[in-house]
């Protein structure tokens, strides 16, 4: 591999050239009318000059490295599907993590490259146009690398079928939709805030890092290639989000209130969202390697507290809403998977009741809660099944009007209580999973009331009808092939039988 | 003080360069987990790009990081010789 680069100029000369050498003052029209969305969210720049990439890519560089990665990653994907890779992961119930990732991330990654390509030519500072126009290209490699890594499992697995019509469409995924259409409906320096730093550098560490290596760890070869590989994106895209935080603050101080607003939000309506990994993590990897709890203390507490601590000096504080998360994080995986149990005739893909030793394992991993809270719950549960009376909730959730989980999650100072919120405005009543939710709306109640909640969207009669059945059509689900529970799912028999020609001569 | 960190696919491009922190950075730690590893430092790390050439025995642009690298933690400094991640508080 030759990587040598020609250098006439040092990376600091080449990237100034790039980001300040490119750009000028516009004369035929004033810069407020070729630049129109850069002022109307409040915040104050006085010298777009300072604005500084730290890792001063420039595009030569940027499609060099960009396209080595790609020939890593393909060839990888290609050797993986070539030698059926499908059939050395742990165990087939590990897919399903997979499921929801593919059906949630590759549309989510797309959203993100139309929200940087707004971003970029929305500011008028060249040098983050330019980081902005960079990230933008690594969002839709990202969602292009996750829909060939994906389409190699769904010619052999139920449930990834019409994931771009279920984003639109499946109950759960307006969660994480709701998220990025949040995001790109504020103002470029919002999103900023929310994607660059909120997600990217406080968050998608848990996504990526514990998450891909746990791939790793469950045989899945093309999926942690990706994933590391998209990573490598990231270390530079939580950059740009840390470096806009502190341009804004250094700006001007009375850009201070608002960024704070927006770190609050954001933190908040980061954090809910993941409580899909979370559940992902501790209850859909055959093989772990850490806990959501131990990752969350790793990624949010140890480097989140960092970086907080160092944005002290500019006056930022630690989001309230992070003493709800801390107690949280004993707690949201259960919920959320016990959730997904209880409501998975309506989902596309499959759950189960923890083994014993998986039980074992949450009860050493979370000795505050589990064994109090959640162990008694799934034994019950495995009783039930085994009394043939599974249970199912066949009532509709109340979602949040703001995160739209379904009222699941507990109060912060009582795990045995869901908590409730609900706030009468303009004659109507809203309701909201948290009072971080609630405050959220509080804040902007215009931008909110318009939330399209599925629930009540169901019961309206616009998702296909207003019965059961033409939901699943609707949605392009296949109830009981799609869904239900693993155990007797032609997933597990396919790759029984499949795995078995795999090791022997029948 | 506070960690920063370093994180890296666990490859064998990737090695020299893990080595070359260690080396160079007193009190950093390696994490091994599936796949990757993980270096931890406190306040302070920096990569020299002249350390991961006596290694490997090439030119090193510190840019071919890019194609290894999985996350960082702390503000970055980077030039033509060295690498660095560093908090302020």
């Amino acid at each position: 591999m030759d990587m040598k680069v020609d250098k006439k100029l040092s990376l600091k000369d080449r990237y100034r050239h790039q980001t300040r050498g490119l750009g000028w003052e516009t004369t035929y029209q004033p810069m407020d009318k070729v630049f129109p969305y850069d002022k109307y969210e409040g915040i104050k720049i006085h010298d777009w000059d300072q604005w500084e990439d730290p890792f001063r890519l420039t595009m030569d560089a940027y499609w060099k490295y960009q396209a080595e990665k790609e020939r890593k990653l393909y060839a990888v994907l290609d050797a993986f599907n070539q030698s059926h890779g499908h059939l050395n992961v742990t165990d087939a119930r590990y897919i399903n993590a997979i499921k929801i990732f593919f059906s949630a991330f590759p549309m989510l990654e797309y959203t993100a490259h139309r929200g940087f390509s707004m971003a970029g030519r929305q500011f008028r500072g060249v040098g983050t146009r330019v980081a902005c126009q960079l990230q933008s290209l690594d969002e839709i490699r990202h969602a292009q690398t996750q829909i060939h890594t994906a389409s190699n499992y769904n010619k052999y697995y139920n449930g990834m079928h019409a994931f771009t019509h279920q984003l639109e469409r499946m109950w759960y995924m307006s969660v994480p939709k709701s998220f990025f259409d949040d995001a790109i409906t504020g103002g470029p320096f919002e999103w900023m805030v929310a994607i660059g730093f909120s997600f990217e550098y406080v968050l998608t560490n848990l996504v990526f890092v514990p998450f891909m290596s746990g791939a790793a760890y469950n045989g899945d070869l093309g999926t942690m290639t990706f994933g590391f590989s998209a990573q490598s994106d990231e270390a530079r895209h939580m950059t740009l989000g840390l470096e806009c935080i502190k341009f804004m603050l250094e700006q001007d101080p009375d850009n201070l209130p608002i960024v704070q607003a927006w770190i609050d939000k954001w933190t908040w309506r980061g954090t809910r969202v993941l409580a899909l990994v979370a559940a992902m993590m501790d209850y859909m990897l055959p093989k772990r390697v850490m806990s959501w709890k131990e990752a969350w203390e790793i990624y949010f507490e140890q480097n989140g507290g960092a970086l907080f601590k160092d944005l002290e000096r500019y006056g930022i504080k630690v989001p309230d809403c992070v003493a709800q998360a801390t107690v949280e994080k004993e707690h949201i995986s259960h919920q959320l998977w016990a959730a997904m149990y209880q409501w998975n005739f309506g989902t596309a893909f499959h759950t189960w009741i923890p083994s014993p030793e998986e039980l074992d394992w949450l009860s050493a991993k979370y000795p505050n809660s589990f064994d109090k809270y959640y162990r008694p719950r799934w034994e019950l549960w495995a009783q039930m099944e085994k009394e043939g009376k599974r249970h199912l909730n066949t009532g509709l959730a109340q979602l949040c009007q703001v995160c739209q989980y379904p009222m699941i999650f507990t109060e912060p100072d009582d795990p045995g209580k869901l908590c409730h919120r609900e706030v009468d405005y303009k004659q109507e009543k809203y309701h909201f999973c948290s009072d971080h939710c609630q405050h959220i709306f509080e804040r902007e109640p215009e931008k909110y009331v318009q939330a399209w909640l599925p629930m009540p969207q169901f019961y309206q009669g616009n998702c296909g009808g207003g019965g059961v059945e033409e939901f699943f059509k609707w949605v392009h689900l296949v109830p009981g092939q799609d869904n239900m529970d693993f155990e007797g799912s032609q997933d597990q028999q396919n790759f029984a039988r499949w795995k078995g020609m795999a090791t022997s001569n029948q | 003080m506070s960690t920063v960190f370093i994180a890296f696919q666990a490859t064998p491009d990737a090695r020299p360069i893990v080595e070359a922190i260690l080396a160079d950075n007193p009190g950093s730690v390696a994490v091994e987990n599936p796949g990757m590893v993980k270096v931890n430092a406190e306040g302070r790390l920096t990569i020299h790009r002249s350390s991961v050439e006596e290694r490997i025995g090439r030119a090193f642009d510190l840019q071919e990081l890019h194609l290894h690298l999985i996350t960082i933690s702390g503000h970055l400094d980077e030039d033509d010789d060295q690498f660095t991640l560093a908090w302020r508080n």
